[in-house]
């Protein structure tokens, strides 16, 4: 049987996974895909405690509003990397250094 | 029966990890994007055991639909980055140059897994008091309706906000990607 510690263990090496893509890596669209799995690790935290709220589903409606937030967060992210990218040439975070030109 | 389903919970589970950590170490950009589509299908599937299948087939529609295209349009249209990438060779696979990222992530990971296997030592009330009314979602049950239902009454609020946020995200978007120069 599957219990609740599988998917809590699962859900942990996701979001270690996540973490070490958002400090390590070197490209701003790498970092969003850590941030991405970072919400499906959390994502999975939530399906999995909802199976115990038969009364009002909140697990899977709060999982449901996180794919949409997390959808909403990536388009915009994405525009200012792109942005980012026309203006400096480059989306390595760590070569971005000015707020402003 | 409960063999099988270990045995996918395990692969689905191995999967989606091993390819998480493929995607966060690969050099290649390309690469490590469309690995990103094997580990979202993998985790859709880890939504399955969990009995949310409505939230798996949300996640493969958003995630592999949406946002997986709009990341590979971003790659592309930045994709001097890339090749910068490939020509500093693939020599140091295991020297990973980011060590003290590494160990904030194993740390993160040592605290986060101790607390998923202490969950069934020290149960939560909430969930005891559920297994103990039989109030936990069996396989027979239809999701999909009692989902409709609660978010058109109960969770009525949230869907409200989280319509007003996609709108704001949208004209956001659409700001921050407009020509600068036609103002």
């Amino acid at each position: 049987m599957i219990t609740l510690a599988h998917f809590l263990v699962v859900g942990a090496c996701l979001f270690a996974a996540g973490l070490y893509a958002v400090l390590a890596r070197r490209n701003a669209i790498l970092v969003l895909v850590g941030i991405e799995l970072m919400i499906n690790a959390s994502i999975l935290n939530l399906v999995a405690f909802g199976r115990y709220d038969k009364t009002f589903y909140g697990g899977q409606a709060f999982a449901l509003f996180a794919i949409v937030l997390a959808a909403a967060a990536v388009a915009v992210a994405l525009a200012i990397i792109l942005n980012v990218y026309k203006h400096y040439k480059t989306v390595n975070p760590e070569d971005i250094r000015n707020l402003k030109d | 029966m409960i063999v099988i389903q270990t045995l996918v919970f395990y692969a689905l589970a191995s999967v989606a990890v091993g390819s998480a950590l493929l995607v966060v170490t690969m050099r290649n950009i390309a690469r490590a994007l469309f690995l990103f589509f094997v580990v979202l299908f993998a985790v859709a599937g880890l939504y399955l055991f969990a009995l949310a299948d409505f939230v798996a087939i949300t996640q493969i529609l958003i995630y592999v639909g949406g946002i997986l295209i709009l990341m590979l349009f971003a790659f592309m249209l930045s994709n001097r980055e890339m090749l910068q990438e490939l020509q500093k060779g693939t020599a140091q696979f295991f020297a990973l140059p980011a060590w003290s990222a590494a160990l904030t992530a194993v740390a993160f990971l040592g605290v986060l897994a101790y607390a998923g296997l202490q969950v069934t030592a020290h149960e939560p009330d909430w969930i005891t008091e559920a297994n103990n009314r039989n109030a936990v979602i069996e396989p027979a049950d239809n999701t999909v309706q009692q989902l409709g239902l609660h978010t058109m009454t109960h969770y009525l609020l949230p869907f409200e906000v989280v319509s007003v946020l996609l709108m704001m995200a949208l004209i956001g978007a659409a700001h921050l990607a407009r020509k600068e120069d036609r103002l």
